[in-house]
């Protein structure tokens, strides 16, 4: 997969010593990690490591201060962009608790969301077959596009739904915070699926947010690494995923503490 | 009702058609002392009538339209004036506009009613809608131009009979507009309002309901959009003094700009009497600027414990930064993230007004109101 040949003009998202902290508090103390167009990165680690602040610094929210670092998308510094530039520039986090958003339609903040990262307005034909498969391929029900946006959706609704964003928005990186979490086995395989038909093509990576190793077994990384105390730990192939399903993150806390 | 179970609520106390029996107010006083007075332009403290707001009724083929004079039998039945400025529009009023929709008959389309400001000088007024038995009707109270205007609406709504009311106060930035509408359930009495406040310097609008038998039914819903230095005041008084009865208040107001002040007062009485009862009152208010101020007072007063329900919330607060943030990591440019969330904050309450042109129309003034 580092074979750079394989994907002549793919995405390269760099994160260089990167530090951030909430108030007072340093959360990351220095993270560095490149995810390549046709990587599959997984980030595992014990709660609290920092993995989810990772993720939110990267998209932008106004929780988490960057102290230092430098964080850029195809050479273009992410830090200095907006949220939604960041969006448009290629970057998508699939969110651990999407927020309810009242009297906003599922259809309408998707068309919304379609035609901010295009630039122009979808041809309505077309999007709602677009829609329809990418419904269809998640197993979500027809009524859901006119629910109010994660109003009273159940866990596997919601991922779902950001699993649907992800391949209707067509992003270059997508980050995944915790997508698994609170997913029953079927759930979790519909929604592995959908991760793994977006990085099919190989011209898109994407950072694997993980407490737990059974995702991996739908979803294959080619890089693990385990975050500690806000920063990364170790690194290695998919076989330090089965170390740490057999020992846990006891070793890694422990050393950190 | 006997004076020992006297509810506490002091608003209901004191009602006459005698200007006289009500001091001129200081602002001290519980139910004005959120209102600017001195912007009232001498409402209060006894203007004559010096200018004019026209009214002209474009009504269904079922519906009767009267102007009638003072002394007509018809006027000040269902309401009897409860403050200072309702009785001086009670006792200033020169023509009343009647109208009536007769037994069992259905109006075939909305009746409007426009209230056009001339921008000058002080004016009253008073309207009546009585619906008799089994009827049913819808009314757009449509009010606009430059004005200093107060006046009284009774809505008497007959046994089983239907009223659907929209008010819409979309009045030139200087008008000052004091009002009073009044519904007064029969049995078995439904009653809808849907207020929309948008313009005018001072507008201080209080709907009540009561309830002459049981059954009634009242729903009282209010939008509104304060911009710098309006003043937008509604105060909602429910009295149920009937048993099995059912109100159902939601306002909700967006404020932006230096000075923006909305003040919502919810008083809901559930007397001795009134078994069985159940209501509900919500007012929110989102903040979108520095400088702007919602004030939200629910009342809620139970007399009896035999209630089906009765509830109240109030909120006020700014947009929420997760609500931003969600849409914006969605490649949604910060502006139509915010314009979304507002949409979306209305949405359910422009769901209830059910003319579709009524609901463009407030629609497009709330979109024109979010591009300031």
């Amino acid at each position: 997969m580092s074979d750079v040949s394989r994907v002549p003009s793919g995405s390269t998202l760099e994160i260089h010593d990167l530090h951030v902290a909430v108030g007072d508090k340093e959360i990351l103390r220095g993270v560095n990690l490149t995810v390549k167009a046709g990587e599959t990165h997984a980030i595992m680690g014990p709660n609290g490591s920092g993995k989810s602040t990772l993720a939110y610094a990267i998209a932008g929210h106004p929780k988490y201060t960057i102290t230092s670092g430098r964080v850029l998308l195809d050479g273009a510094d992410l830090l200095e962009m907006t949220v939604d530039e960041r969006a448009r520039a290629g970057l998508f986090l699939a969110m651990q608790y999407p927020v309810e958003v009242p009297g906003v339609s599922v259809s309408n903040f998707l068309r919304t969301a379609v035609t901010s990262m295009r630039g122009e307005a979808p041809k309505l034909r077309q999007f709602a077959k677009d829609l329809k498969t990418g419904m269809d391929a998640l197993s979500i029900d027809a009524a859901f596009a006119q629910r109010n946006l994660n109003e009273g959706f159940s866990g596997g609704e919601k991922k779902r739904h950001e699993i649907l964003q992800l391949e209707l928005l067509k992003p270059k990186i997508a980050v995944l915070d915790e997508t698994d979490s609170g997913l029953d086995v079927d759930a979790l395989r519909v929604v592995s699926e959908g991760i793994n038909r977006f990085r099919s093509s190989g011209e898109t990576g994407v950072l694997l947010i993980t407490h737990y190793t059974r995702i991996l077994r739908y979803v294959k990384p080619d890089f693990v690494h385990v975050f500690a105390a806000g920063r990364i730990v170790e690194q290695g192939g998919p076989e330090l995923a089965d170390k740490l399903e057999a020992e846990g993150y006891e070793a890694y806390t422990k050393a950190s503490a | 009702m006997g004076l020992e179970t006297k509810p506490l609520s002091t608003l209901h106390e004191k009602a006459s058609y005698n200007v006289e029996d009500f001091a001129v107010p200081t602002g001290r006083e519980e139910e004005w002392r959120f209102t600017p007075l001195s912007r009232l332009k001498g409402l209060h403290s006894g203007a004559a009538t010096s200018g004019s707001v026209a009214v002209h009724v474009d009504a269904a083929p079922e519906v009767t339209v009267e102007t009638v004079g003072r002394d007509d039998q018809r006027l000040g039945k269902a309401y009897v004036p409860a403050d200072r400025v309702s009785a001086q529009a009670y006792a200033a009023f020169e023509k009343a506009t009647v109208l009536t929709v007769a037994r069992e008959v259905v109006a075939s389309k909305p009746t409007v009613i426009t209230f056009t400001g001339s921008g000058e000088g002080h004016a009253y007024g008073h309207t009546v809608v009585k619906l008799e038995p089994m009827a049913e009707a819808v009314v757009v109270l449509d009010h606009q131009g430059s004005a200093v205007y107060a006046d009284n609406v009774e809505f008497v709504v007959g046994e089983g009979a239907t009223l659907k009311v929209v008010s819409l106060q979309d009045w030139a930035d200087d008008t000052v507009h004091v009002s009073h509408h009044h519904a007064q359930l029969a049995k078995d009495a439904t009653f809808r309002s849907f207020v929309v406040t948008l313009g005018g310097d001072l507008v201080r609008l209080s709907p009540s309901v009561s309830y002459a038998g049981p059954g009634g039914d009242a729903e009282l819903i209010g939008l509104y959009f304060v911009d710098a230095g309006q003043h937008l005041e509604h105060r909602l008084l429910v009295d149920h003094s009937q048993p099995n009865c059912k109100s159902n208040v939601a306002y909700k107001g967006a404020l932006q700009g230096q000075d923006a002040h909305a003040v919502w007062i919810g008083d809901v009485i559930i007397r001795v009497e009134a078994e069985g009862t159940d209501t509900y009152e919500l007012n929110r208010n989102l903040l979108l600027t520095d400088g702007a101020r919602a004030d939200s007072v629910p009342n809620l007063e139970i007399l009896t414990g035999e209630v089906a329900g009765a509830g109240h919330a109030s909120a006020s607060g700014r947009l929420d930064d997760e609500h931003i943030f969600y849409l914006q990591a969605r490649g949604i440019p910060f502006e139509d993230a915010r314009r979304l969330v507002i949409r979306g904050f209305f949405a359910q309450l422009l769901e209830k007004i059910e003319l579709p042109e009524l609901r463009e129309r407030v629609l497009a003034k709330v979109e024109a109101e979010l591009e300031k």
